[in-house]
């Protein structure tokens, strides 16, 4: 092609000269063209986190806080309860679903600043599909806090968590679903949200609660009834727990310590499998998306 | 080019049939009818809230009519929608560029977007931006470029996949004189070189000037709509302003020899007359008052929509500017798009 392009340069002086143009052209809308929008959308998120070096740092800062400081900190003060488990240990799915769950609320945000900066009317005045812009938005804010998370995994190490291939995988696994269920969470909000400072004040007023409900600082049994009943109804719980069973296979206690730390999610008494939490929280994830592209299609 | 052969036998690229569209109780198109012959430039001329946006808008699939029909190369607004989007090219009022990007890779996201032939992006690339002299810049971010190369940037990116009608809104909105002069030179070169049609809305009385033809919009409604010369020429008379030894014996020589009236205006006899060039010699010969100096000016744009509107361009934009922003109320309450 580029001998197209030196023959055009050539050919007299180049704005008017008219003879040879790459002519291209738009084709009909297919399956091929949407998943080149999809890749196309998920790709821009990545290039920007890229070039975004800062948000890398500064969202490590909230995890390594709460692991290092207040896991740290309050050691001391636990270590009569935690029958010879470190605390860090113990909130580190915790601190890792939270860190995940910020990166994604962040990258869904991106959606409101593209409204605001005018981005979004190039995207969706393109002859594609509204849910293509959708789909590839979640998956793009979920790759950016996946890629977050994994960061976040690579500490196991220093809060004695082993570097067990398996358990590394399925930690990851995990994590990646948790963050395209929350950025689909994000992404629906933001398509109601038209400002900056309403979105963050949405995202704090829910992500807050979320964290502190979900038990990613506290074993979920044992609880006062109306924090059991929030606890259970948040969703938040559902990936934490699974999380803090895979880990709690792969590390050496005592059974009084797991029985303590590592309950179980219950349902009136029955232990609800990780499989079928991990199934919750896809599941949620495809619902919201659902509800992200009937709200995008809708808008004129 | 082959292209322009066709032409001659196509159906217009644009054709807009009691086109309508209120939000609430505010009626913001009241009704326009036109065509739009492919190869044109045709130009949307009227102050803001005049409807001009909310025209362009109904046209690129943006909004719903609320009643009429319109085709833009060949399908129809509504029931078509996707079609007309791929054979439309749009730069809108306010930008839409995604400032973190390079310019090249606003341009790949765009090539993407659209479905371009992959294989094809590269030349198509290099071409537009050569178009719009910012191959140079491509690497650089475009949040690093100024108002008036993102302007460029983005009817780079409007021309990208070949359009066969490219929307532009306010192309020059914001942007200082000499600026405007080149983003116009681009856009009559792009047009040359693509054989595209070109649709835009202004308000600067000026810019009119480079179309071929013009909609005079107000209210709402489309109040004239013809070249820009024949519009001036409808208007009919010419300003003469002379500067004379004696303005008050020339102001009464011209009623009595010419039957013009004739006032003062900034220290000038000013009168308005036909074809004012050719009534200069008579002036000499006939007026007997010694002239020092003498200017003849050609009705312009402005006293074409005067003429139309019976107000200046800018006094209907801050008249309009109420209406406007009741809409905007209506718009934003009814759930922002």
């Amino acid at each position: 092609m580029s001998t197209t392009t030196d023959r055009a340069q050539t050919a007299g002086p180049p704005p008017a000269a008219p003879s040879p143009i790459a002519r291209v052209h738009v084709p009909e809308r297919s399956i091929a063209s949407e998943l080149r929008a999809i890749k196309i959308v998920w790709k821009r998120e990545l290039i920007r986190f890229r070039s975004d070096k800062l948000r890398m740092v500064t969202s490590l800062v909230q995890p390594l806080l709460f692991l290092f400081i207040l896991g740290s900190g309050l050691q001391r003060l636990s270590s009569t309860s935690t029958h010879g488990v470190n605390l860090k240990t113990f909130i580190y799915p915790g601190i890792l679903c939270v860190s995940v769950m910020f990166t994604a609320m962040f990258s869904a945000a991106s959606i409101v600043w593209d409204r605001e900066f005018g981005f979004l009317r190039e995207m969706m005045v393109a002859p594609i599909r509204r849910s293509s812009i959708v789909i590839g938005k979640c998956l793009g804010g979920a790759t950016v806090a996946g890629i977050q998370g994994a960061i976040v995994i690579c500490l196991a190490g220093f809060v004695k968590v082993p570097y067990a291939p398996v358990l590394i995988l399925e930690i990851l696994a995990l994590q990646l679903l948790l963050a395209f269920s929350i950025t689909a969470f994000g992404v629906m909000v933001a398509a109601r949200i038209t400002q900056m400072q309403a979105f963050m004040g949405v995202m704090q007023m829910v992500v807050m609660p979320m964290f502190f409900i979900s038990g990613a600082l506290f074993p979920v049994a044992g609880l006062p009834a109306w924090l059991a009943v929030l606890n259970r109804f948040d969703p938040l719980t559902y990936a934490v727990d699974p999380m803090r069973k895979l880990i709690f296979d792969h590390i050496h206690t005592n059974p009084l310590a797991q029985k303590v730390l590592n309950p179980g999610v219950t349902w009136f008494g029955w232990h609800v499998p990780g499989l079928l939490e991990a199934g919750m929280i896809l599941l949620l994830g495809i619902g919201m998306l659902g509800i992200a592209i009937w709200e995008f299609t809708t808008t004129e | 080019m082959p292209a322009a052969s066709d032409h001659n036998s196509s159906p217009p690229a644009i054709s807009v049939k009691s086109l309508a569209k209120s939000y609430g109780e505010v009626e913001a198109v009241r009704g326009v009818d036109f065509d739009v012959e492919p190869g044109e430039v045709f130009g949307f001329l009227g102050p803001n809230g005049a409807g001009k946006t909310t025209t362009i808008n109904m046209l690129c699939t943006l909004a719903k009519p609320t009643s009429g029909s319109a085709t833009v190369a060949g399908h129809d607004v509504v029931r078509e929608r996707d079609d007309v989007r791929r054979n439309i090219g749009l730069v809108f009022q306010d930008p839409t560029l995604d400032g973190y990007l390079t310019a090249e890779q606003n341009l790949r996201l765009h090539a993407e977007l659209y479905g371009v032939q992959s294989n094809l992006v590269p030349a198509r690339m290099r071409q537009v931006l050569d178009m719009v002299g910012l191959w140079e810049r491509k690497d650089s971010p475009v949040a690093t470029f100024s108002g008036g190369m993102r302007r460029r940037l983005e009817i780079a990116r409007g021309f990208l996949h070949s359009p066969r009608v490219l929307f532009l809104d306010e192309p020059t909105i914001g942007l200082d004189p000499q600026t405007r002069r080149s983003i116009w030179t681009y856009i009559r070169e792009l047009k040359e070189a693509e054989d595209i049609t070109i649709f835009l809305t202004t308000h600067y009385m000026d810019e009119a000037e480079w179309c071929d033809r013009i909609a005079i919009m107000d209210h709402g409604q489309i109040v004239a709509l013809d070249s820009p010369e024949a519009l001036k020429a409808r208007v009919g008379a010419d300003t003469v302003r002379i500067h004379t030894a004696d303005d008050e014996a020339a102001i009464a020589a011209l009623a009595e020899h010419f039957d013009l009236e004739a006032t003062m205006s900034e220290g000038a006899v000013t009168f308005r007359v036909p074809a004012g060039e050719e009534f200069v010699p008579r002036l000499f010969a006939e007026l007997g008052v010694p002239i020092r100096a003498v200017n003849v000016s050609r009705p312009t744009l402005d006293d074409v929509f005067m003429s139309y509107t019976g107000t200046s361009i800018r006094d209907a934009e801050e008249d309009s500017g109420k209406a406007r922003s009741r809409a905007m109320m209506q718009m934003m309450s009814g759930g922002r798009r």
